[in-house]
């Protein structure tokens, strides 16, 4: 399989503090990876470093293969990574279609919008990651929607954004199991898609569900990668990650 | 079934503020038409109105761009009579008037972007901000004129009068001016990557700017097109009275910015109606006029004015408070 991304020992120093020691990750096409780790372990210097806002001090960094020099936001973008944050940048008064598009409207020429193009791509990238409800369509407001469903509009604009590697940071905080499994629904149509997902996560069941792989991350350094089949639950799953935390 | 549904609750959302500032047009004429049935017939008030309309679209409806991209100004009023003096003195001074009217519209959008780089750069509240400016900028035409109003009766014999505010079958040209500039408005705020830039930035700042919108530069643009109407009103005005007046624009301010706001545009950003803004500047044209032409004494116009701003806003809340 291909990998879309893979950092190779990559170190991120800030000022003494060494945030990234040495940390190696790489993502196939079509696997969800999830990140774990407890706070502070340098989940979020990674994905930073992964997105582009930050450059490694050390290491490589390697896009289908190929090293990149220089790695910054808009290589990694003009690579096929978009990242969802926490808050989605999504702006709730206006509709789904004006949200996936945001930033990137289909124009006439003179600035006026392709509006009949945009509601026809939106409505296809909503049902193509899973919306079902017909309450819903491209013009519904995205107040309107639960918190799962804007992280599906948060993740339709990313695959519109020709993403082929979406980094969910913590998409499930804060969500009731419903919501949440909405959410898994969108990220296993993504991976159906032959895209590829990086999920972050401090619910170690959440994580484990939806995830094909495993990283496990703590001070800085990856310590473990590990395979679905290497744990049989969620609970191993924990038990692995405190061990080696304490051995660490 | 439910896609009906679907479709007529997203049709509410977006047109909700529109049809009931229609709404609360239609029970003002209603009202009016009750309590003053012979008054209201005579043609010559709705001549009183719609010369005043066109005037509060130019300011109003600019407007409603830059409240829904969540600021405020007030110093359009004066922009307003900064505009029309530059216009004024050119033309006095012996400049094609067709150049004056170019210049001045000019002027609006150069004190606009003042204006607007101000409060974006420096973070100042546009209302205090845009106070302050209101009364530096009439100060200056104050200083300038000697508080002395300059007589344009040369305009008249130019092709820009007819052309602007000349008779066209009866009717003031300024109205046809003033109806393409809200179907142009209209088309701006909807479907133009401006508008939309707009409503993205008014509804979640930190979200535009993560997708990439230059929010700084949309909300320069929108302080700009505010000071653009603001001239077109002031120049307008002053073609048709022949006269530039140091203080005139200054009793627009209140009306303007109510006719925002009775129209149906939320003052929290994100949101905003053109053709709402239409009628709310109907309203209140119609309440500065009729109120007088079905007799009751100039006294009570205050009071009404006041009274419809509240019920408007009153039954604009039925549209819901504000989704995050």
């Amino acid at each position: 399989m291909e990998n879309i991304i893979e950092l190779n020992k990559v170190t991120k120093r800030f000022g003494g503090i060494t945030a990234l020691n040495k940390a190696s990750l790489k993502v196939t096409r079509g696997e969800v990876v999830g990140l774990i780790g407890d706070n502070g372990a340098g989940k979020s210097t990674l994905i930073k470093t992964l997105v582009g806002v930050y450059s490694p001090d050390e290491g490589e960094i390697l896009i289908r293969g190929n090293k990149i020099t220089n790695w910054n936001a808009l290589k990694a973008r003009e690579s096929g990574i978009e990242t969802v944050f926490q808050d989605r940048a999504l702006t709730p008064q206006q509709s789904i279609v004006k949200n996936i598009f945001m930033g990137k409207e289909l124009r006439y020429p003179f600035g006026f919008i392709k509006e009949k193009e945009q509601i026809y791509e939106a409505n296809r990238l909503i049902r193509e990651i899973g919306f079902t409800s017909k309450l819903i369509n491209a013009e519904s407001p995205v107040g309107n929607l639960s918190g799962g469903e804007r992280q599906g509009v948060a993740i339709a604009r990313a695959i519109y954004n020709n993403a082929e590697l979406i980094v969910l940071d913590e998409p499930t905080n804060n969500l009731s199991l419903n919501e949440t499994q909405k959410v898994f629904d969108f990220v296993l149509n993504v991976k159906k898609s032959n895209r590829s997902v990086l999920f972050i996560g401090h619910n170690i069941y959440h994580v484990y569900d939806i995830s094909d792989r495993f990283v496990v991350l703590d001070r800085g350094e990856v310590v473990h990668q590990l395979n679905k089949n290497d744990v049989s639950t969620p609970e191993e799953l924990m038990k692995i990650m405190r061990e080696t935390i304490k051995i660490h | 079934m439910s896609n009906k549904n679907s479709h007529l609750s997203n049709y509410f959302h977006r047109n909700g503020r529109a049809l009931g500032s229609i709404g609360y047009f239609i029970l003002l004429m209603v009202i009016f038409f009750i309590g003053a049935p012979e008054a209201w017939i005579r043609p010559n008030l709705h001549q009183s109105v719609f010369v005043m309309m066109p005037t509060l679209i130019f300011l109003t409806i600019p407007l409603v761009f830059l409240v829904a991209s969540g600021e405020i100004d007030l110093s359009f009023a004066s922009t307003y009579a900064v505009a029309a003096y530059v216009f004024a003195l050119l033309v006095k001074n012996g400049v094609d008037p067709g150049i004056c009217f170019v210049l001045g519209i000019l002027t609006g959008a150069a004190i606009g972007a003042l204006v607007g780089t101000l409060i974006v750069v420096f973070r100042l509240s546009s209302l205090v901000a845009s106070l302050g400016m209101l009364f530096l900028l009439r100060g200056v035409i104050l200083l300038l004129t000697n508080s002395r109003s300059i007589t344009i009766m040369e305009v008249e014999n130019h092709w820009i009068y007819p052309l602007l505010v000349g008779n066209f079958y009866g009717f003031p040209m300024q109205i046809f001016w003033a109806a393409l500039f809200v179907i142009f408005c209209y088309y701006f705020f909807n479907k133009h990557v401006f508008g939309i830039h707009i409503q993205h930035v008014g509804d979640n700042t930190v979200s535009a700017e993560q997708m990439g919108i230059n929010v700084n530069a949309v909300k320069i643009k929108a302080f700009m097109f505010v000071g653009v109407g603001a001239a077109i009103g002031g120049i307008f005005t002053t073609m048709i009275t022949y006269t530039f007046f140091p203080t005139q624009g200054f009793g627009y301010l209140l009306l303007a910015l109510a006719a925002v706001f009775v129209g149906g545009t939320p003052y929290w950003g994100g949101l905003g109606t053109i053709i709402g803004a239409v009628f709310g500047v109907g309203i209140i044209a119609y309440m500065e006029i009729g109120i007088i032409a079905i007799g009751w004494s100039g006294e009570w116009r205050q009071f009404f004015n006041g009274l419809i701003i509240l019920l408007a806003l009153l039954g604009h809340r039925l549209h819901g408070e504000r989704v995050r």
